[in-house]
């Protein structure tokens, strides 16, 4: 029982990086922008991120730092593709292989540096048998994100900017014609994003592993994105979706540690494949991914032709 | 106030100039980085931009370098144009090296080799980058999977297997644990064609591929249907052209190449199988296609200029004490000059308002 309850609790911190970047790659997609920069963002921000921590020795420091970090690279994305209108899927590719980079440059004076981890527990609920070890002892950034979560969902769904970013998403051309900025709305949502994807780059650093090693986001921004259309789009699903994978990455760790008589590097494998397999089987039926799929998503809006 | 004004038609002349205007802009770029960490900037740009070119042993070592990255960037500017985003082939490379490798340690005995079992290896090269390309397209075919993603996570799964297999199966048993493969012998070298360097048989046919690559593109019809499936899908659907056949065609040829490319580094620089056989040769082609105007010729110049990148890279850490990661920023600093540059082609700036 304690086992399985050490299982969870590490299955939610292994999908919390997941969930944030997912739920920003989500507010984005649903403005119509499609960020594959991800991955550039989780890395840079998870430095920097580890670097502010380091440097002034407070972990929210390097979470506010993680996602301004975030912002500022997304600002850039959104001049680039919003503005000048670049193409979205190469403008991401470029912010990627330049935050591979951008990280690794900024990151060779923190190699080996660790910094000490904080234990958290929520006082009463973390005396709960096996509920309170899977899941009321945890970073505060994971019932954070949880809250994202729902408050994503409940901005889409029910509020009336939310709306507007859908319509944004749907139809740029009638959103304008309405009278809103689809140039500034996809900006916000950008932002928004980039901020989300700094917070998970900036968790993997400071909660998960907590050290900074070159490249250690290991292809989860990449994950996130799939996870989106995993999740068809809706926010709950993606917390599903995140937390599964994060399940995926932890069962491979305790395999390995049972002494499964796999290699290592095969089973390290299974996330990556289970992304595969996720997209065959969600993308499989295409009518359905055409009715969920924002219809803008990808193309460039421009106001003035 | 500078501003942009649409264009009545694209500018072919920008369309041209942009590259260039994208790696000055880098170098620029550059330049502030260099100042700003310190670092005396004309001794900086004489390192990126000097020293690698300034003998016949420095063009050599920049030809290395070409190699794969013009074979892959070939192949992917096939891809991109015909709107198949192909951005695994760092996994097909990968791939390619671990087949053509496992070919040569399958038949390796030391006293054999010769241009047939070359051959061979580096068929084997191509089939294995191949084969791996085909998974991203019979799911996006079958399956409708986003490419873009697929090919991405093979690359993951691929460097897994390769680590995978020169831990295991494939390491030298008297390699005292290394995790590499033994040596390949003489006979399975490519051979270098510039003798007293290490110019390889695989320059040669990176420039063969792109020769074939533009007749492809510029003097085949499949070529032309590729082209139109790529600009005006609709157009394309209309005349009958299959996108599905696109689709395979750009995906196999570019997996294929890139599985080349893989297989001449380890039979050319590296001579064994190694856990890191590519410093992102696969990742930066996707830049040279761009950077080279999706153009199988145009990508002979932006290889060359990525070759810099790398060579100065290298160089930077032994004469800067600059670390060689700088190379990964110059690459994201040019594809992002160069995406802003070719907002130029469909607008001019205009000053006033």
């Amino acid at each position: 029982m304690d086992a399985l309850a050490a299982l969870v609790a590490s299955a939610i911190i292994a999908g919390t990086p997941l969930m944030l970047a997912s739920l920003g790659l989500l507010v984005n997609e649903k403005s119509g922008v499609i960020n594959l920069g991800s991955e550039g963002l989780m890395l840079v921000a998870a430095i920097t991120g580890f670097a502010a921590a380091l440097t002034s020795g407070s972990i929210a420091l390097g979470f506010i730092a993680g996602a301004f970090s975030g912002m500022l690279l997304s600002g850039f994305f959104a001049w680039l593709t919003v503005w000048l209108g670049a193409n979205q899927v190469a403008t991401g590719l470029a912010l990627s292989l330049f935050g591979v980079g951008a990280s690794a440059y900024m990151g060779i004076d923190y190699v080996g540096a660790t910094l000490n981890s904080e234990r958290f527990a929520i006082p009463v609920l973390r005396d709960i048998p096996f509920l309170g070890q899977a899941l009321f002892r945890q970073h505060p950034m994971v019932y954070l994100s949880m809250v994202l979560c729902l408050a994503i969902f409940w901005f889409l769904q029910r509020t009336r900017a939310g709306l507007i970013l859908r319509a944004v998403g749907e139809s740029p051309a009638s959103a304008h014609s309405l009278g809103y900025s689809v140039r500034r709305i996809r900006l916000a949502a950008l932002l928004f994003g980039g901020a989300c994807c700094g917070l998970a780059g900036a968790f993997m650093s400071l909660v998960y592993t907590p050290m900074w090693v070159e490249g250690m986001v290991a292809g989860r921004g990449w994950i996130a994105l799939a996870l989106t259309t995993f999740a068809t789009w809706r926010p709950l699903r993606v917390m599903l979706g995140a937390y599964l994978f994060g399940g995926i990455t932890i069962l491979t760790y305790h395999m390995q540690a049972l002494g499964v008589p796999v290699a290592s590097q095969i089973l390290s494998m299974l996330p990556y494949l289970a992304t595969i397999l996720v997209l065959v089987l969600i993308s499989r039926n295409a009518n359905w991914i055409r009715l969920n799929m924002p219809a803008s998503l990808g193309k460039n809006f421009n106001p003035n032709t | 106030m500078l501003r942009l004004e649409p264009r009545a038609a694209p500018s072919t002349l920008m369309a041209w100039l942009s590259p260039l205007l994208a790696v000055a802009v880098t170098m620029v770029c550059g330049l502030i980085l260099f100042t700003a960490v310190g670092k005396d900037p004309i001794a900086s740009l004489k390192v990126f931009f000097y020293e690698p070119i300034k003998d016949v042993h420095g063009w050599s070592e920049m030809g290395v370098k070409v190699a794969p990255l013009l074979l892959i960037s070939v192949g992917l500017a096939l891809c991109f144009r015909a709107n198949v985003f192909n951005i695994g082939a760092e996994g097909q490379l990968v791939v390619g090296a671990l087949a053509a490798g496992a070919v040569i340690l399958a038949l390796d005995d030391d006293t054999n080799g010769g241009a047939a079992l070359i051959t061979l290896a580096v068929l084997a090269g191509a089939a294995g980058g191949l084969a791996w390309a085909a998974i991203v397209a019979w799911l996006k075919d079958r399956y409708n999977a986003n490419e873009i993603l697929v090919s991405l996570m093979l690359v993951y799964v691929a460097e897994l297997l390769l680590s995978w297999l020169v831990h295991g199966p494939l390491i030298d048993p008297d390699g005292f644990g290394f995790p590499q493969s033994r040596l390949f012998s003489d006979g399975f070298l490519l051979p270098v064609v510039l003798p007293g360097t290490r110019l390889h048989l695989g320059m040669v046919l990176a420039l063969v591929a792109s020769v074939g690559g533009w007749i492809f593109l510029a003097r085949s019809f499949a070529g032309f249907r590729l082209r139109v499936g790529g600009m005006a899908p609709l157009a394309a659907r209309y005349a009958g052209f299959s996108s599905r056949r696109a689709l395979w065609g750009a995906l196999l040829v570019s997996g294929a190449l890139a599985g080349v490319a893989g297989a001449a580094e380890v039979m050319g620089p590296i001579g064994q199988l190694t856990p890191s056989i590519s410093p992102g040769y696969g990742f930066a082609a996707i830049i040279v296609a761009f950077v080279g105007r999706l153009h199988p010729v145009g990508v002979i110049f932006s290889s060359f200029v990525m070759a810099l990148f790398y060579i100065g890279g290298e160089l930077s850490q032994t004469r800067l004490g600059m670390p060689s990661a700088i190379t990964g920023i110059f690459q994201g600093l040019l594809l992002f000059a160069l995406l802003a540059c070719d907002v130029l082609i469909h607008n001019r700036l205009r000053w006033g308002n």
